[in-house]
């Protein structure tokens, strides 16, 4: 094994017969099994391991947990991706990781030139400076200066993420001494709980301290603690499990990394809890001073974590900083391990005896501040004074300890709406009223006392089973005891005197208080000079806690250097909310398996399949229908095709699958009544047997479909609607029936799916119907255009509709699905010999397009009404109300300029235009005075065609309008919008 | 994600339903005259307040929430904006 020139020879939880060969920035490294990659780092002496966001200053090390503010690694290989913060990455065989933020590496980085123009970079620097002409010039480099990780590359071939969906009684977020207090009294007392920790192995702060419980080490305590758990049935406990988001209805979400079955890479549990136990400890705060970031800088908690756990000593001789008593533990620690203490640093003029004697014969400056530290890849050295000022003095130390008391980890509770108050004693915002069914123990509920934070989560854990139902007494009689609590030593009161930051020397001073978005006291001040007064102001003005750390160690300090310039008290500034993710989460947990075909399914007709083998192009043709596009023969493309079909329609026979067509079947007493009150026309008079087109609006006057409904009975209806509108007409319609008119008796049921069709279509329709088998009379006056017949086609039973969507004599065989291959089959064997062909959207759309039909899609947007489509008799004038009415006669009342349907005939005959192509005065780049809605080549007038909306469109027939094409502007004459059979005749034939 | 008791299904999950807006007073009819109060003619400006202006409230608001992967019925709630907790029982329709 290579040499760990900082690795101690005994103690802490790696094994050190279990070496692990990991890659970082390209070098080969060993460490042990149970080291996270930062504590193998350091325990090579590696300190220099990222470079800062904005000035790409050297950093290190800051923490040893997600509060990890500064150095964040991308991982390669295998499991590439994400921005990870170095102390959370497990170490495992094989591991490549690289900084990030740094080019070409963290120990030489070209982009360093920004330390030296720094007092050129303040707050805001690049929202200011890169507006002319605009921000897009500028973003690519910029972002490639900025950027954190890059996107993975490698796919995760070995396994797939998984979401499981959970319920229990009670739900406890982190199994530190609260959490398994609490788990285990909640469990005793009969509850189900889910108990998820964040750690490999559980613990919490336990996991990094010297602490003893019932007087033996704590974590003998924990691991029997944990074995308990593990056989009582009613509990699941789950480990490297982060709960990262809390939502309503007490929905809580937490992301298991490292799942035991294999093939799943993670697993995110969306947890609906009756009760929830946050008992997710505290993070401890940096102090904030000028050139308090360099590597060799660490919270104390974390050197505490890094000599107890992993057996390492970031430095040999150390200086601690500290506003509170907490740090005296860290320091008594680092002592045991064989770290020199030069001094401890206290920001409290009187220190407690108790603390001072945790750590006998080290120097305690009380009343005293570091100002600033020496050194430049590590610190090499502080510089002291006396708090109200005087003579400076160096203290040459390689590791800079800093305790600025602690934050407990209120963010779920506060994502649960659950409000906080500023705790004078803690210098600490903690949970005050829950909204929901949470609660905080131990530590996240501003206890940093080991006896206190047990007892809190025997007594938690006991309410949430109560509060559940669970009765002790009942409990007790089924002889399940609650736990008995452990006996241990207090620690010191924390006693934290609140210190936002050092007073600066000079403004140019770099005092960081979010060292991931390199966010100074400096820059604070600038903000509010600025006027941006209110936290949320400043966080997005600064950036602060903004990152990935999301501000854990930095946010309430800058709360706090608010308050300091406004002279007010951190109570009246607030926090920032917090949102989730707690935590880095990665995209593929959120969706699981929701990804590919199954995010959002296509929907195929029963016909899919003969389409595919037959060579169809498939395209989508809303609402994810895959329908066949064309379908070409060997060596055509797709306007040979398009145009091959189309002429087949025109002059002989085609057959297309309509099926997607939007179908509802309406029913009941007030049927007739409900479609007067849909569509602008009557439906009412209709007789029997006969279908009407009609528009169907919104009720501030927008078009929402236009279709065919038929009238089978009297009280029953059968409503086509576009295809890609079918879902939204549905809701359109069940809203206004169970909202509006829940009295009304009248049913709608969709059927799309239930019926397929075939329909053909061409001047020879009738005689092959006929050919094809039917008992319907086809004759045109017993079976008339927009008739409907039931009767059998082919053998199968039908309803056959005569609506044309060509322009050209049409039968809309409607069938069961499961008939409707069956029914294809027999169209394609009768049909071949005569020169039937299948026909695709594409002509379909053609073909539409010569007959001036219209297409939702292509012809209406949100501003055209029926009257711009040129069909002002669709809106009945005898109804008193329909949906949309008054709203129309609102807008027609004002005369305003309306564009209107036309038709458009290109100068240069063979021009097809571009679908949207904006039309222009005089083809000038100014304001579109209308647009192309729709353009193909006509086979029928074997030249151009187009529809558009125009200005005034119908007043201007025959004019010549100019429409701005990419490469040039195109002149066009405007006509009547149809060049097909003007007069219907093929159409009712 | 809500847990949005439904009077036919029990508690489901917000992703079964589909939001529909603040509720409203009953449409009146194109003349203006409300269904259930012959009094309520409403002139055009307070047609096109009562097409476009929703009221937004920070706290109680009664909206609308569509069961459509559900038993498909317009349920009417009240839900705190605040706090998303849900008051009182879900009604059908109105």
């Amino acid at each position: 094994m290579a040499a760990e020139p900082f690795r101690t020879l005994n103690g802490g939880r790696i094994d050190r017969t279990r070496p692990v060969r990991f890659r970082f920035n390209g070098r080969s490294f060993t460490g042990c099994a149970g080291d996270t990659l930062a504590s193998a780092l350091l325990a090579h002496g590696e300190r220099l391991t990222a470079r800062s966001f904005k000035y790409h200053r050297p950093r290190g090390i800051t923490g040893a947990g997600l509060e990890e503010p500064s150095s964040f690694v991308e991982l390669l290989g295998e499991q590439a991706g994400g921005s990870h913060p170095i102390t959370t990455v497990l170490l495992r065989e094989g591991l490549e990781a690289r900084s990030v933020n740094c080019w070409p590496s963290a120990r030489f980085d070209l982009l360093a030139v920004n330390q030296s123009i720094s007092r050129l970079l303040p707050a805001s620097f690049y929202y200011k400076t890169f507006m002319w002409p605009n921000w897009h010039v500028y973003e690519p480099l910029v972002r490639r200066a900025a950027g954190l990780s890059h996107a993975p590359v490698a796919d995760h071939v070995k396994g797939i993420y998984e979401t499981r969906h959970w319920h229990c009684d009670v739900l406890v977020i982190g199994a530190g001494p609260a959490g398994l207090m609490a788990a285990l009294s909640a469990a005793r007392a009969g509850a189900r709980v889910l108990l998820a920790d964040d750690g490999i192995e559980p613990g919490g702060a336990l996991l990094g301290r010297r602490a003893r419980i019932d007087g033996r080490p704590a974590m003998e305590w924990v691991a029997a603690t944990a074995r308990a758990l593990d056989d009582l049935p009613n509990v699941t406990r789950l480990s490297q499990a982060s709960a990262w988001a809390y939502r309503e209805s007490n929905l809580v979400v937490v992301t298991e990394r490292a799942p035991s079955r294999p093939g799943i890479f993670q697993r995110t549990w969306r947890v609906r809890a009756g009760q929830v136990i946050v008992a997710a400890g505290a993070i401890e705060r940096p102090l904030v001073f000028h050139d308090n970031d360099r590597p060799g800088v660490m919270l104390a908690s974390a050197v505490q974590t890094y000599v107890n756990r992993y057996a390492v000593l970031p430095g040999r001789r150390a200086v601690v900083f500290t506003n509170n008593s907490s740090a005296y533990e860290a320091a008594a620690d680092m002592l045991a391990a064989g770290i020199a203490v030069g001094a401890i640093v206290d920001t409290r003029v009187s220190v407690p005896p108790e603390a001072a004697a945790l750590v006998p014969g080290v120097q305690i400056l009380a009343g005293h501040v570091v100002v600033t530290s020496a050194g430049r890849r590590q610190i090499k050295g502080v510089r002291i004074r006396a708090r109200q000022g005087g003579a400076e003095r160096p203290i040459a130390c390689d590791l800079l300890a800093v305790s600025g008391g602690w934050n407990p980890v209120v963010h779920l509770f506060s994502q649960s709406r659950g409000s906080l108050r500023y705790d004078d004693g803690l210098s600490a915002f903690v949970a005050d009223r829950p909204q929901q069914a949470a609660r905080c123990a131990g530590a996240a509920d501003g206890l940093y006392d080991l006896a206190a934070c047990l007892a809190d989560g025997a007594a938690r854990g006991m309410q949430a089973a109560q509060a559940q139902g669970f009765d002790a007494a009942a409990q007790q009689a089924l002889r399940r005891q609650p736990p008995p609590l452990p006996a241990c030593n207090s620690t010191p009161a924390h006693a934290t005197e609140a210190m936002w930051h050092v007073e600066p020397h000079k403004p140019s001073d770099k005092a960081f208080l979010d060292l991931q978005h390199d966010v100074t006291v400096a820059d604070i001040h600038v903000a509010l000079r600025e006027g941006y007064g209110a936290v949320e102001h400043v966080k997005r003005y600064t950036t602060a806690g903004m990152g990935i750390d999301q501000g854990k160690t930095g946010n309430i300090n800058v709360v706090g250097a608010i308050a300091m310039a406004q002279q007010t008290r951190l109570d009246a500034i607030g926090t920032t909310t917090f949102r989730s993710p707690f935590m880095p989460v990665e995209f593929g947990a959120l969706a699981g398996a929701r990804g590919g075909s199954v995010f959002l399914p296509y929907r195929h007709t029963p016909i899919t399949a003969w389409n595919v083998a037959n060579g169809a192009v498939m395209i989508e043709a809303g609402a994810r229908w895959r329908r066949p596009g064309y379908y070409p023969r060997a060596g055509e493309a797709a306007q040979d095709a398009t145009r091959r079909e189309s002429l087949a329609v025109r002059l002989n026979l085609g057959v297309y699958d309509g099926s997607p067509l939007g179908k509802f079947e309406i029913k009941g007493p007030d049927a007739a009544r409900l479609l007067d009150m849909l569509y602008t026309n009557l439906f009412s008079n209709l007789e029997t047997g006969m279908g009407r087109y009609g528009f169907m609006l919104s009720d501030d006057g927008m078009i929402l479909d236009d279709g065919v409904s038929f009238k089978l009975a009297p009280d029953h209806y059968l409503m086509s609607t576009s295809t890609g509108n079918a879902d939204e007409v549905y809701r359109h319609m069940e809203h206004f029936l169970q909202i509006e008119r829940p009295q009304w008796k009248v049913r709608i049921t969709p059927v799309t799916t239930a019926w397929a069709n075939a329909t053909v279509c061409g001047p020879k329709a009738r005689a092959f119907v006929q050919a094809l088998g039917t008992d319907i009379d086809l004759a045109p006056a017993a079976f008339p255009f927009m008739g409907l017949r039931h009767g059998t086609v082919a053998g199968l039973a039908a309803r056959v509709a005569r609506v044309s969507f060509t322009g050209e004599l049409s039968y809309e065989i409607n069938v069961r699905s499961r008939d409707a291959m069956p029914l294809w089959s027999r169209i394609m064997d009768k049909g071949a010999p005569l020169g039937l062909v299948a026909v695709g959207s594409e002509a379909s759309h053609l073909l539409r397009v010569e007959k001036g039909f219209l297409s939702l899609v292509h012809e209406v947007d949100s501003t055209a009404d029926p009257i711009d489509l040129g069909m002002p008799w669709i809106l009945s004038r005898t109804k008193p109300d329909y949906l949309g009415k008054r709203a129309i006669g609102i807008r027609r009342s004002s005369k305003r300029v309306r564009r209107e349907l036309v038709g458009l005939l290109t100068e240069d005959a063979q021009r097809v235009l571009s679908d949207g192509a904006p039309i222009t005065p005089k083809g000038l780049r100014q304001a579109s005075e209308g647009f192309v809605s729709a353009s193909v080549w006509s086979v029928t007038n074997q030249r151009s065609i187009a529809l558009g909306l125009l200005a005034n469109g119908r007043q201007r027939m025959g004019e010549t309008v100019f429409i701005r094409m990419q490469d040039e502007v195109v002149r066009a004459t405007v006509t009547a919008p149809c060049f097909y059979d003007p007069s219907g005749e093929k159409l009712r034939s | 994600m809500l847990l949005i008791p439904c009077p036919h299904c029990g508690p489901r999950n917000e992703s079964e339903f589909q939001h529909g807006g603040p509720a409203r007073r009953t449409r009146p009819d194109a003349a203006g005259v409300l269904d259930d109060a012959l009094n309520g003619i409403l002139d055009d400006a307070q047609w096109v307040d009562y097409l476009t202006v929703p009221h937004n409230p920070m706290g109680p608001v009664d909206e609308k929430w569509w069961h459509v992967r559900g038993c498909g019925a317009w349920l009417i709630l009240t839900r705190d904006t605040v706090t998303h907790q849900i008051l009182g029982e879900a009604r059908h329709g109105r």
